[in-house]
């Protein structure tokens, strides 16, 4: 894409005279592509057009999207040598995020199905057998 | 390198090791410390989101994110962190590139910006806790006032630094101190925006799924 390729220029440059035409380029891009990323999101989510069991899926491609947008274009985190520590805090940062997050939503749904006298229970928990006697 | 070079493999020339390129430049030292203080904050935002996700279902009879979230105050608050992220990192070329006028406007269009957000977002809080949609209603609510207030906390921890960030402009000038702190304001604002994009997209476009 155009905009990745504004941002190689930047990072294998930085004290080049174009660094300043460099720079206001990458976060212009960086810019339009966030509106255009954010209003999409916008869209999906209200029109109706995307077959609704998509519409969350999308959502979160679309908001990893971003966020790599911001990344690379804002927070300058490339594959340079002086960003090998970053990197790596990064992969482990978004490895404890995801851990926390879905490790939560897994556990706390199962918790949801497997009690009984929940008000808030889903349909057909009580199939579910008691826990067994230890 | 000189004992290194002997090696016939080693004389084709390669980039440094880092092991022996000796201390990193500062700014990349600072950056790097300014980066893990972020990773750690976004991990205790994980924790938020994860309580929110697990919690959006048990609203105890009460008002859900599709009555009580309006869609359009979402998007112009997005605009706002969002031109701010822009307009914050115009305010580091300014200093980058020495040039007073350009920082100050630059300062001034992400402080305005961040302000117009905290209206934005204490107003709906206030309206939602008027209509009996405050964080004691429900589960749901509980974890909604957690996840936004904690970001507009950070949001307004953001506009506090800024303003000393502006002021060490004035008194101190283009020092490369200066220029390290306002790098580190920096990568925390546009970090906000980060978690706004997860927060816009879980909590409020998730709402109407």
């Amino acid at each position: 894409m155009n905009t990745e390729a504004q941002a190689g220029d930047g990072r294998e440059q930085p004290g080049a005279p174009s660094g300043l035409r460099a720079s206001l380029l990458k976060y212009a891009g960086g810019l339009v592509l966030s509106i255009i990323l954010t209003l999409v999101s916008f869209r999906i989510s209200e029109s109706g057009a995307v077959w609704p069991g998509g519409v969350p899926v999308l959502l979160a491609a679309l908001a990893i999207a971003q966020m790599g947008v911001h990344l690379l274009l804002f927070l300058h985190i490339s594959s340079g040598p002086e960003n090998t520590n970053n990197i790596m805090s990064l992969a482990f940062g978004v490895f404890v995020v995801v851990l926390v997050i879905f490790g939560s939503m897994i556990i706390m749904h199962s918790l949801d199905t497997r009690m009984d006298n929940m008000p808030d229970m889903p349909a057909g928990a009580h199939a579910a057998p008691a826990m067994p006697a230890p | 390198m000189s004992a290194v070079t002997d090696d016939p493999v080693q004389t084709i020339t390669r980039p440094v090791p880092v092991s022996q390129r000796g201390p990193a430049p500062t700014h990349v030292v600072t950056t790097y410390g300014m980066w893990l203080f972020l990773l750690s904050d976004i991990v205790m935002f994980a924790a938020f989101f994860a309580a929110f996700v697990v919690l959006r279902d048990h609203t105890a009879g009460g008002p859900d994110g599709r009555t009580l979230f309006h869609r359009h105050t979402v998007l112009v608050e997005t605009a706002c962190l969002l031109f701010s992220s822009f307009s914050c990192a115009l305010f580091g070329l300014g200093v980058e590139y020495r040039h007073r006028l350009a920082t100050y406007a630059a300062g001034a269009a992400t402080l305005a910006l961040g302000a117009a957000f905290m209206v934005l977002e204490v107003s709906e809080f206030t309206h939602m806790i008027a209509i009996g949609a405050g964080p004691g209603r429900s589960a749901f609510l509980s974890g909604f006032f957690a996840l936004v207030g904690l970001h507009g906390i950070h949001v307004a921890c953001g506009m506090l630094w800024l303003l000393v960030m502006l002021a060490q402009v004035a008194t101190l000038g283009f020092l490369p101190k200066v220029a390290r702190r306002l790098q580190c304001f920096a990568l925390f604002w546009h970090a906000i925006d980060i978690v706004w994009v997860g927060v816009f997209t879980v909590v409020y476009l998730g709402a109407f799924t």
